[in-house]
């Protein structure tokens, strides 16, 4: 191969790059994953293109704070599934640094032995200002691992130690891991967990503290609300030995089931479709708005005005939305 | 003296200094400097307390009462490459020269507990070190050198049962018993987590195998040092000083806990653990770091540990010239930095030492590079009168200063290793390792802005530089060669008997015996390197490293 | 939201010297670089199917254990029979200048030797992948 070639740097069309997706091509899923976390000008085409055949994954995500132990335990519930036969996919996120929007992603470290499983596909996403744990792109990203045929995909937050509340909004059911010596877990729980919670795990189960972080975590599930139909199970864990992921996973089973048998899963997709044209809705309008010359130049003689002490940045929107909607 | 007629003087000293455009200073490990030291920065010496005479506690002036007047370090060149008889003709060679201990260097494969013939080996058999597979590549190794003459030291850690009971094995072989062997493993595992990344098993099993070694060799091979608690490699992947003398002792106070935990007697096993440091370029501060590992490690010992026999509180250690001070540019004058280095150690109080060759960045030293390097300690030992009194530098307010800050700093560092639970604990946290990286990383930083001075790499360069001396290479068959000595060993032995041994090794492993003797029966019935260490792995798993930059 | 570059930093083998390639990651993330790291000990095989998986835009080896001319090829062998050859490989390590322009020969990229500076490294990747982060749009 010379040299140049590298150059090229693959920029195949887009119809080229679907059409090897379908034949199952991993390196044309991962350039397509690439469109759609750059928003790309091709993001959109992929993305709609694809919307019909995604739909079939399970989409677990893996939440709780950091030293939790949460990439260890993703690698062994992946190796989990793969002996029960499914493809894996796995979206593991680490942060953007704020100072140079640069990243080191390093999850991958803690999953050797899944590189060179064809039935399992790795993403490691930087959180590009991406907030609640997540980065921008993640529902996205797994949209095309859905596509692609990863019956589950295992979604790792970032865990830095911010409340990651929106993993429930991308998953279906979520894992909460917890452990004995994170001292903060009590605050962690209070912070949100306890609500967004499907399964709980306590790893690292044979460590000190262990038994009271169990007793802690079953009395705050009884203070969630009466009624609930599914009751969060809490299971031990000790990732790094393996043990406890048969049991985590049949639990995490059981609140799959219990998605499809109680009706919960079309709701879920209902208020995630509903979301997802929000947010396109959204997201165009900003663009398209702040695109207009004619607004933008506006916006600048209204920042002077604001300044120069004649207006208010309330007053001054309002100026500014009237060219927005003309019609209204 | 009267105090306060000094503090005068140095007040005006003071005055007059401030008004002078000096620059600030610190050492190379960030440790801040006055630009003079005086009675006034040691208010609280105490000169028995704190530095006793050589041979008597805290040791802090050295171990032995005569120190280099009774005998010199042992001159002992770290060495290996090729196949085990390549090595074996470079041995030859340097005792030939007057060398007076042996040390071995194993490939990557080797200190990976894996066969010349493993897939991951491919391409790295024989290039770092020499390939020892097996108890007849062993025996090779020290054809027509007497085991029971020589002291032999080998840097392995993760399969370090496994290559002493190749040594063992191939001693017997020239009818020399263990009891009579001298040498060292280096079997330090702690710092594989830490630094140099050649682990096997989780720490726990590792651990429990460490302590049967303890065990095995105060019961049948008793001259032989169990443990070479090393701090080189935490250096060489960029730590501090204090970094280094802190987590290395850390770790020998924790293998002391595990062997007082595993039921065995202190005395019985403390004096046969030795410690390895780095030798850097900031030569007070390396100077220091021995004085103040000397004497930590005998306070711990007697007042921790309540050790009673006074060897237990000696800290033996070996010293290697930093290999990551080296450079490739300009590397003549890797002599002269590998010369300070080592005229530190000597200051120091090393019982042992090896000094890099000049061409050690770019390959395994040649001949002529490595007899110089022998030569440069050789100079010490016989020309520069460094031996002739005991801890010369002692008594410098300087040096005295630097040794109490270090050892502040080095406790310090003891109290949040604790505070996270432990030495084992802390390193499943990634502790060390964010401390190492942070401290390598900033001293990247010094260099690429220019606030460090590397001589001939961002100053003083030689425009359109070439390299001129000779290379040491490797020849690709060695990796063939070796493979194929395998596959006939495999076709030779009684395949029956491997099999009942591995599986007796892994029923010790899983149980609670010794496992020692197991692996010693699987080496002499030619069980390889990597079966033996897969075994093992079989029941205690294999460590994954937790991402820390 | 612009394009970020992403560079694979990887250690195949099994030298275990990863000062380097953790100094070498963490100036590239601070140089606005998103760098996967992928561990100690990695195969050719491990390596390139994390280049792919990655969609990274390069792949840099460090190796200091004499096995680069084993271990370059191979990975570089690996990522063209996966259809991903445009992925460049460069590399950091103790080579020799023969060896040096035989691995240019193979395709390899930049060799960066013992006392490079991470900017060094910085503007090689900047300059040789100009073309993709310029054409993307800003946020």
């Amino acid at each position: 191969m010379k040299p140049e070639a590298a150059t090229a740097h693959g920029r195949e069309a887009t119809e080229e790059l679907l059409a090897r997706f379908r034949l199952g091509d991993r390196r044309a899923c991962a350039r397509l994953m690439s469109f759609v976390e750059d928003e790309d000008d091709r993001a959109t085409r992929v993305l709609d293109e694809l919307y019909p055949s995604r739909g079939r994954a399970w989409r677990v995500g893996v939440t709780g704070p950091p030293g939790a132990g949460k990439s260890t335990l993703v690698e062994k519930l992946a190796r989990e599934l793969r002996s029960r036969g499914r493809t894996v996919g796995i979206i593991a996120v680490d942060p953007t640094s704020p100072f140079s929007g640069g990243a080191i992603l390093g999850d991958r470290v803690r999953m050797p032995r899944l590189f060179t499983d064809e039935g399992v596909f790795i993403r490691s996403m930087a959180s590009r200002g991406g907030l609640g744990g997540l980065a921008r792109r993640t529902r996205e990203v797994c949209d095309v691992l859905d596509a692609f045929g990863s019956e589950v995909i295992i979604i790792e937050t970032v865990g830095v130690g911010q409340i990651e509340l929106d993993v429930a909004s991308a998953a279906h059911t979520t894992v909460v891991v917890l452990v004995p010596e994170s001292g903060d877990s009590v605050q962690v729980m209070k912070a949100g967990l306890m609500e967004i919670g499907e399964i709980f795990c306590i790893n690292k189960a044979d460590r000190q503290g262990a038994e009271r972080l169990l007793v802690e975590v079953r009395s705050m599930l009884d203070l969630l609300p009466d009624g609930r139909e599914w009751r969060p199970p809490v299971v031990e864990t000790v990732a790094t030995a393996g043990e406890g992921v048969v049991p985590l996973l049949d639990r995490l089973e059981e609140h799959r089931q219990f998605l499809g048998e109680s009706g919960r899963l079309e709701e879920l997709r209902r208020r995630q479709v509903r979301t997802e044209i929000v947010e396109i809705v959204e997201e165009r309008l900003r663009r398209d708005v702040w695109r207009r010359q004619r607004i933008s130049g506006r916006l600048a003689e209204e920042v002077e005005a604001v300044l120069a002490g004649g207006a208010t940045p309330y007053s001054a929107a309002g100026r500014v939305l009237g060219l927005v909607r003309p019609g209204d | 003296m009267d105090d306060s007629q000094l503090k005068r003087r140095f007040a005006e000293w003071e005055q007059e200094y401030s008004k002078r455009p000096a620059r600030a200073c610190e050492t190379l490990s960030g440790v801040s400097l006055k630009p003079v030291y005086t009675p006034l920065d040691l208010p609280d010496a105490d000169y028995l307390r704190d530095l006793g005479l050589p041979g008597q506690y805290p040791f802090t002036r050295g171990i032995h009462p005569d120190m280099y007047r009774g005998r010199l370090w042992t001159m002992r060149q770290f060495a290996g490459f090729g196949s085990a008889r390549d090595t074996n003709a470079r041995y030859k060679f340097l005792l030939g020269h007057g060398e007076t201990g042996l040390s071995v260097a194993f490939d990557f494969p080797t200190l990976y507990g894996r066969d010349s013939d493993d897939a991951r080996a491919r391409g790295e058999v024989g290039k770092c070190g020499v390939a020892i597979s097996s108890l007849d590549d062993m025996a090779t190794l020290f054809e027509g050198i007497p085991l029971d003459k020589v002291s032999t030291s080998m840097t392995i850690n993760g399969p370090a049962a496994v290559i002493w009971a190749f040594y063992i094995a191939a001693a017997e072989l020239q009818g020399v018993k263990p009891e009579v062997l001298r040498g060292t493993i280096q079997n330090d595992i702690l710092k594989e987590y830490i630094a140099q990344k050649s682990w096997l098993f989780p720490p726990e099993p590792s651990m429990r195998v460490i302590t049967d070694i303890m065990r095995f060799a105060s019961e049948q091979v008793p001259r032989w040092n169990t443990i070479s608690i090393s701090g080189y490699h935490i250096r060489e992947a960029g730590s501090t000083a204090a970094q280094e003398l802190a987590f290395t002792l850390k770790d020998g106070l924790t293998y002391v806990e595990a062997g007082i935990a595993a039921g065995l007697d202190v005395d019985g096993f403390a004096p046969r653990l030795s410690y390895f440091f780095n030798s850097h370029l900031d030569f007070f501060e390396e100077v220091a770091k021995f004085r103040a590992a000397r004497r930590i490690w005998a306070r711990e010992m007697r007042e921790t540990f309540k050790a009673k026999d006074p060897r237990s509180w000696l800290l033996r250690f070996h010293t290697q010239t930093a290999g990551c001070s080296l450079t490739a540019q300009q590397p003549e004058n890797n002599i002269a930095r590998t010369g300070f280095q080592a005229l530190a150690a000597v200051l120091g109080g090393t019982q042992s030492l090896h000094t890099n060759s000049m061409d050690e960045t770019w390959a395994l030293p040649t001949e002529k590079a490595v007899l110089i390097a022998l030569r440069t300690q050789q100079l010490i030992a016989e020309e520069t009168g460094a031996a002739s009194v005991a801890d010369p530098l002692g008594g410098s307010w300087y040096v005295e200063a630097l040794t109490d800050e270090l050892e502040r700093q080095a406790r310090e560092y003891f109290r949040k290793i604790d505070a996270l639970g432990g030495m084992v604990r802390a390193i499943e946290h990634g502790f060390p390792q964010r401390e190492i990286a942070d401290a390598s990383y900033r001293h990247q930083r010094a260099v690429e802005e220019g606030r460090r001075t590397v001589v001939g790499v961002n100053r003083y360069q030689l425009e359109g530089e070439k390299l001129e001396i000779p290379l040491l290479r490797i020849d690709p068959e060695v990796e063939k060669s070796q493979c194929e000595r395998l596959s006939e060993l495999r076709r030779r032995r009684d395949g029956a008997r491997v099999e009942q041994v591995l599986t007796d090794l892994r029923e010790a492993c899983a149980g609670t015996d010794n496992v020692m003797p197991l692996v010693l029966d699987a080496a002499r019935a030619r069980a390889t390197l990597g079966e033996i260490c897969q075994a093992m792995k079989d029941v205690f798993g294999e460590y994954v490293e937790p991402p820390m930059f | 939201m612009a394009k970020r570059l992403r560079i694979l930093v990887a250690k195949p083998g099994l030298d275990g010297h990863d000062r380097g390639a953790k100094i070498v990651a963490r100036g590239l993330r601070d140089a606005g670089f998103e760098v996967i790291y992928t561990g100690l000990h990695q195969t050719p095989e491990m390596i390139a199917e994390a280049a792919l998986q990655e969609d990274v835009d390069a792949v840099g080896l460090s190796i200091l254990s004499g096995a680069h001319m084993t271990l370059f090829p191979d990975v570089v062998r690996l990522l063209g029979e996966k259809g991903a050859g445009d992925i460049l490989v460069f590399g950091g390590g103790i080579i020799p200048d023969e060896d040096k322009q035989t691995l240019e020969g193979l395709g390899v990229g930049r060799l960066f030797g013992p006392g490079t500076e991470i900017r060094e490294i910085v503007e090689y990747l900047r300059d040789r992948f100009s073309d993709r982060v310029a054409e993307e749009t800003g946020d």
